[in-house]
């Protein structure tokens, strides 16, 4: 039975106990502790139940690489599934739940796919459930989801109320891990004057060393660390944290970190969490090594624990498991033997798979009385929901029989250590197999490479597979120092510290135990403990021809569990090898990706979140807009008015009177969102030459000109008005949508192909508020304000003129996008408001009434002008829209020539663009398309042209629409049918798209 | 073939699954095969399939360099539509995934078809048009969508969050009859069934290059020897424009880096696949209970598949703000992918300048729900010369204009 012991535990504060509840259980804890330390040492051994089978599940390790002990914590809209409780500090108040029971931890009916092993064997789901095929969907599929998952989905309607932090960072060198040998390489690195961050993702410093009972420069390890963190706090050049998981390296030293800043402190203002991305010059991971566990029959139930977990349990937090056996294949083992026995603890035996045990640390186990035997293993261990006894066996043997049954409550194993190699390999590093001790370390020969072709990456103490604190110390030391050095720092990196610690003897490699086990036994011995991978399953999937490790992971689920196969990858490529009778390397690893262990969602979207998801555009009336009943549509990233709803009215009213009023009094549109750059230079007309496809370097200052923009392929991608200013500036207006993208376009241009052109762009959209003052009476109005002359003679139609209007200085733009006759005025945007009251207030006896984007389109489309994005999709050119007249002859070359003169785009059978008339004045539906009678190759309806924009003419009183039709212009009058709902058929009489003023009298007016 | 049935895992069950044999065995390559296919992914696979079961051709040896599905076939989203918007994609989209809903029967080999419903989100009036002007065109292609409203979209989504502050959710294009499968499953299952044809699927197979003889393709140069071929198919994705210099022709496809990402496993509570397109990202949950999240590609060309983190922040934003109870789950893994990526962002299925040699690529980032329609079209196409899905995809297509183009979007209104 765990429990807590009566003194010791050097991370806990006996003085400070702190409360918890887990499944409504009221517990209690002390300062210090872990979730999983704290209810160990309750006694709370079952924590919750595995993923496939509903197993019983209890902690198998101390830290990050827990695959069992998992709860839901936290209530309400702070409730998080799958937490570990390995690496959850104890607070006060903290509230668990088991996962992945019904309806309850200890009694689980879910347990019964239990009963049944033998048939739900790896990838049995891949060879049945096929028939009735309408089951999959319906029966199967459902109940497979059900039992499957693992932590409660929040609520639907929860809103995270926490708030979490993106942080950049730089640094010359980044140690990632705070054990000794980080302490060490960041103390190199610091005194050599390298700019240092040093992180560790718990929250002590110095790692297992003290745990371990090593003594370094003549001291114990707890006051080496003490003082090597004092020392890296002192250095101005050094930054230290705590609680910062290194959780990836990216390409050019591009490295997150996930810093827990307040999971343990509920309550505490700031943000919950907060992600660090460092870019460092180089990094070194003293990442530390990770214990592998056996496989042996039973090696699954509650009270099966890694050595070297059972051992800090012990000595951090004072949590004994109860009577312990110990199973190994290595010396390291014998100290938890040692931990257990001097903390007044039974440990009736070390079985240990070798046949001598002869070393320092077996010495000190036999003196202190612990029974050894050797060439041993455990054939079973003996339990329902915890551990009861175990029954050995000798390590050469099938299993059958056992050579003796022991009384315990708990099993503490250990099949040697694995690096943590996860951060070298993200980026490229790889990997060797060192066969003496029997892991995957870092290839130094071949690490991540750099931008400079250098790498960045390496790896310091147990992470580089240095597993003695004094081999470690030397290594982390000399890439320290290393490290530094690479990124220019001079000064002296001092010594390495010396530790003390006893010779170990070598493993021995034992991957299952024991070593010819028979089917019965190896189908009870788990790899991965949360996917219930066993060994059998890893053999079956070599047997069926899942013979890549990848294939071998994919068809059994290995490593594929939250811990993604910390503590399974190592055994399981082990007995896939010898399924395959081919040497471990051979078989490699599967790739390890990020995040190191998982990372929150919302620390990765930092605090971009409802308002601030996205930056909110506004123009300078937009309170106006909000204020006046606006119905608001999202272009980009504006909001843009859609309609002005007055009282009563519904959307369709209100734009039918916005249009109406544009074409008899006046209408005033917020076109400040319309695109504004600003292009510059000596090679100003040439650089536009070359973008539009008409000729802009000939066009007067003083004038405008309508210009289209193309892509490479010759389709159309933009449009708009470009005003020449000066000699050598233009205004380009470009549509809303486009104006950031266009800009990017012109950079592109500029930056990478016409580099020694004279061209400056800017992008002035947001500097100028631009009011389109439309309809008959717009000349009088702006003639009220007074201070320019806008008469025809003076400005005529496509001109623009410099002043002042009502004493705000003004650009004003004689064009027209309704087909009225219209002003564009653009004033500084600081005044853009009090010139738009100026307007409403000055001509309220006109009928002035701003109208929105809905009345905006019909306007356009009532004159028969394209509108980017309805009229053209990305496959269309402007002569589909009859636009050839803006097609420069003259011109060599522009983007877009060559590709509209491929054989597709100058087919006469193009969808060309027409006006339509429905026969029965009604409006078709957007995006209609004509049919014709037949079907084509593929069995597909048969069609030839489409609706591009259709509405509601409040102008005709009756609906228009605009089409691509095939040959459409040479077909004036001809009725097509369109597909209407359900097979009805809509006829439309094909006539000229442009339906008002069409001699352009008003335009020109 | 041993087939795989319930009664079939009873039986195995009672002798220890002793009975179960290699679902693809791996041979030695033969000196000469009618047909080899370069790469061992769904639709290389799926080509090879349906040589066999639709054209009577068997002598086919389907070869790889690495493992069989572990290019995009293993580490895409698992998305299954076929609402696109051209005919021509349609047409080949569709094929695909009413060859999906069989597929599990057909190969005996449960691919986990789930036809769960797929819809694509519409946040802007532009996008809403968009997706009408599709549900039309739909219509009369034969594939079943319509355009739901919000409360629709809300009922089918519980999580989802109808009025975010920034783009509320208008509607919403939906395809009842799309959904996800197990991805490895796919190329497994295509794997069995050709080795059971007697077809040679042949890992850890590169090839180093092409030969041939007056304009005709006779063999392929690989790390295990050369294999003579009496026609080549060109299935390799990421890099096509490597095997086309072997070939001698040049491709006009980029390789870029895609990324995705899961979470951990949590019990159901999301039971279709959503596609927001206007704030880059979509999610759907996996049988195991992971979200499985995906987003935009990178805006250079490169063959790591690793790809850049700032589009996962992007992504991750993205749904956070569509379906904000995530916030507190956890990210799991992320990993990329290399797409090839053609002009028109359309697929290539075609002759090329050598005789006897196809190519199939240019999936770009949506290649995993073509598979069956992609290996039907293919087959067809090295049988008989030529196939009505595959016609339009001719790499020609882009020398004469003819493009397909599926981003309607080119430009927002004004």
């Amino acid at each position: 039975m765990s429990r807590r012991l009566a003194s010791g535990g050097r991370l806990i504060d006996r003085a400070r106990p702190l409360k918890f509840t887990f499944n409504d259980q009221h517990m209690s804890g002390f300062a210090g502790d872990t979730l999983a330390s704290a209810m160990l040492g309750r006694g709370q051994v079952l924590a919750g139940r595995s993923f496939k089978y509903h197993r019983p599940r209890g902690v198998v390790a101390s830290g990050a690489e827990e695959p069992n002990a998992l709860v839901g914590l936290g209530k309400g809209e702070r409730f998080e599934p799958n937490q570990r409780t390995t690496t959850t500090e104890l607070f006060d108040g903290l509230s668990a739940t088991s996962q992945n029971h019904w309806p309850s931890l200890e009694f689980d009916l879910l347990a019964a796919n239990n009963l049944v092993p033998q048939f739900l064997t790896a990838g049995f789901y891949y060879k049945t459930f096929l028939r009735p095929r309408a089951f999959w969907k319906h029966v199967y599929e459902p109940i497979i989801r059900r039992s499957a998952g693992l932590g409660r989905a929040p609520d639907a309607e929860s809103r995270d109320p926490d708030r979490y932090e993106l942080v950049y960072g730089f640094a010359d060198v980044l140690v990632i891990g705070g054990g000794v040998a980080g302490l060490q390489a960041a103390l190199a690195a610091g005194r050599a004057g390298a700019r240092v961050m040093l992180w560790e993702q718990t929250a002590h410093w110095g790692g297992r060393a003290p745990v371990d009972g090593v003594e370094i420069d003549g001291q114990p390890a707890d006051s080496w660390i003490k003082s090597a963190v004092e020392a890296l706090e002192g250095m101005e050049n050094v930054s230290l944290r705590l609680r910062c998981m290194g959780a990836g390296v990216h390409d050019h030293g591009y490295v997150l970190g996930n810093e827990r800043v307040a999971d343990h402190l509920p309550g505490a203002s700031g943000p919950r969490q907060r992600l660090w991305r460092v870019r460092a010059d180089r990094v070194i991971t003293a990442t530390g090594a990770i214990e592998r566990p056996l496989s042996f029959a039973g090696n699954d139930l509650p009270g099966v624990m890694l050595a070297s977990a059972v051992r800090d349990y012990v000595v951090n937090w004072a949590v004994s498991p109860g009577r312990t056996v110990v199973v190994t294949n290595n010396d390291d083992a014998y100290r938890t033997a040692i931990a257990l026995k001097e903390a007044g603890e039974d440990v009736p035996v070390i079985a240990d798979a070798r046949d001598e045990a002869t070393g320092a640390l077996p010495q000190k186990a036999r003196d202190l009385g612990i029974r050894i035997m050797t060439g041993t293993g455990v054939q079973k261990v003996k339990g329902g929901k915890t551990v009861t006894g175990v029954a050995l066996c000798r390590i050469d043997s099938d299993g059958s029989t056992h050579t003796e049954v022991l009384d315990c409550d708990a099993v503490a194993m250990s099949g040697g250590w694995s690096p943590v190699v996860h951060l070298w390999s993200h980026c490229g590093g790889k990997l060797i197999w060192d066969d003496a001790q029997a892991f995957f370390r870092p290839d130094p020969d071949r690490p991540p490479l750099g931008h400079d072709g250098a790498g960045f990456v390496a790896c310091a103490g147990a992470a580089s597979g240095a597993l003695g604190a004094g081999d470690g110390l030397a290594d982390a030391h000399a890439a320290g120092a290393a490290a530094a050095r690479d990124t220019g720092a001079t000064g002296d990196a001092g010594h390495p510290a010396r530790a003390e610690a006893p010779e170990e003897a070598p493993l021995r490699q034992v991957w299952i135990m024991p070593a010819r086990a028979g089917y019965a036994l190896r189908m009870k011995m788990w790899l991965d403990f949360q996917n219930d991978v066993k060994v059998s399953d890893v053999q079956l999937a070599a047997r069926e021809g899942y013979h890549s490790v990848e294939h071998t992971k994919r068809y059994t689920t290995l490593g594929m569990a939250t811990d993604q196969g910390k503590l399974s990858n190592i055994n399981g490529l082990a007995v896939l090898s010898d399924a395959l009778d081919q040497p471990i390397p051979a078989t490699g690893t599967t790739t390890f990706r990020p995040p190191y262990t998982p990372i929150t969602l919302g620390a990765i979207s930092g605090e971009a979140k409802g308002d601030l998801f996205q930056p909110l555009r506004r123009t300078p009336m937009h309170d106006w807009h909000a204020a006046n009943g606006v119905h608001w549509e999202p272009v980009g990233q504006w909001r843009r008015p859609f309609a002005y709803l007055r009282a009563g009215e519904d959307v369709h009213q209100s734009v039918n009177r916005e249009v109406l009023n544009a074409r008899s009094n006046i209408g005033l549109l917020d076109a400040s969102t319309l695109g504004k750059i600003l292009v510059s230079g000596p090679d100003a007309g040439r650089f536009l030459d070359m973008l539009y496809t008409n000729m802009m370097s000939t066009l007067r200052p003083g004038k405008c000109r309508y210009g289209l923009m193309c892509n490479e392929n010759g389709f159309l991608m933009d449009d708009g008005v470009v005003a020449r200013l000066d000699e050598q500036s233009f205004l380009v207006h470009t549509t809303s949508g486009g104006a950031d993208h266009i800009h990017g376009w012109m950079e592109d241009w500029l930056q990478c192909e016409w580099w020694d052109w004279k061209v400056h762009t800017v992008n002035l959209t947001e500097q100028f508020a631009q009011i389109a003052v439309v309809g008959p009476k717009a000349r009088a109005l702006l003639e009220r304000l007074g201070g320019m002359d806008l008469s025809r003679e003076a400005l005529p139609f496509m001109g623009w003129a410099e002043g002042t209007l009502g004493g705000v200085r003004a650009r004003v733009f004689r064009i027209s996008f309704s087909g009225e006759l219209s002003f564009e005025v653009a004033v500084p945007a600081a005044q853009g408001r009090a010139f738009w009251d100026m307007l409403l207030h000055q001509g309220r006896d006109l009928g002035v009434m701003p109208y929105g984007t809905e009345a905006l389109h019909i306007l356009r489309a009532e004159k028969g002008f394209i509108m980017i994005g309805d009229e053209t999709d990305g496959t269309v050119i402007p002569q589909d829209l009859n636009l050839n007249w803006a097609i420069s002859k003259k011109k060599d070359d522009f983007l877009g020539k060559r590709g509209m003169e491929r054989v597709a785009m100058t087919d006469p059978d193009r969808w060309k663009l027409v006006g339509l008339e429905t026969l029965d004045g009604s409006v078709l539906p957007h995006g209609a398309l004509a049919v014709v009678e037949g079907v084509n190759a593929n069995g597909q309806a048969q069609t030839e042209g489409r609706v591009t924009s259709s509405y509601y003419s409040a102008t005709l009183g009756r609906g228009i629409a605009m089409a691509l039709v095939r040959r459409g212009p040479d077909r004036m009058g001809e009725v097509l049918r369109f597909a209407g709902a359900h097979d009805a058929r809509i006829e439309a009489r094909i006539v000229d798209p442009v339906l008002h003023d069409k001699d352009g009298e008003k335009l020109h007016g | 073939m041993k087939r795989y049935s319930a009664f079939a895992i009873f039986r195995e069950a009672l002798r220890q699954h002793q009975g179960w044999t290699e679902a693809w065995p791996s041979p030695e390559p033969r000196d000469r095969y009618d047909v080899v296919i370069v790469g061992a992914g769904g639709h290389g696979l799926a080509t090879a399939y349906y040589l066999g079961k639709n054209h009577g051709i068997t002598n086919v040896a389907v070869i790889d360099k690495g493992w069989l599905g572990g290019g995009n076939t293993g580490r895409n989203t698992t998305i299954i539509r076929s609402n696109y918007l051209q005919d021509p994609s349609a047409a080949i989209y569709e094929k695909s995934r009413s060859l999906y809903e069989t597929l599990s029967q057909d190969l005996n080999y449960n691919i986990m078809f789930s036809p769960r419903g797929v819809m694509m989100l519409a946040q802007t009036e532009h996008e809403k048009r968009g997706y009408l002007r599709t549900e039309r065109a739909n219509a009369l292609q034969g594939v079943d969508t319509r355009f739901i409203g919000p409360a629709e979209v809300k009922k089918l989504v519980p999580i989802i969050n109808l009025d975010g502050p920034r783009y509320p959710v208008l509607g919403a294009l939906w395809q009842a009859r799309a959904g996800t499968a197990r991805h490895d499953a796919v190329a497994w299952g295509y794997a069995r069934a050709c080795s059971a044809m007697g077809m040679h699927v042949i890992e850890q197979c590169a090839v180093t290059g092409v030969e041939s003889a007056g304009g005709q393709v006779t063999a392929v140069n690989t790390t295990r020897g050369t294999i003579g071929c009496g026609k080549l198919g060109i299935v390799v994705a990421g890099h096509s424009g490597k095997l086309a210099d072997m070939a001698g022709f040049r491709l006009p496809v980029e390789s870029v880096a895609l990324q995705a990402l899961v979470s951990e496993p949590i019990k159901p509570c999301i039971d279709v696949v959503v596609m927001a397109n206007t704030v880059h990202g979509y999610m759907s949950q996996s049988d195991k209970g992971e979200m499985v999240i995906g987003g935009g590609a990178d805006g250079y060309n490169n063959y790591t598949q690793r790809g850049s983190w700032h589009h996962i922040e992007e992504t991750v934003r993205a749904l956070c703000e569509t379906f904000p109870m995530i916030s507190r789950l956890k990210m799991l893994r992320q990993w990329g992918g290399i797409v090839d990526m053609t002009g028109d962002r359309s697929p290539i299925i075609s002759k090329t300048p050598l005789e006897g040699c196809f190519i199939n690529c240019g999936w770009g980032t949506g290649g995993f729900k073509a598979i069956p329609g992609s290996g039907w079209a293919m087959a067809e196409l090295m049988a008989k010369g030529n196939a009505p899905l595959a016609d339009a995809f001719s790499m020609y297509r882009f020398r004469e204009g003819r493009f397909i183009d599926e981003s309607v979007a080119a430009g927002v209104a004004h």
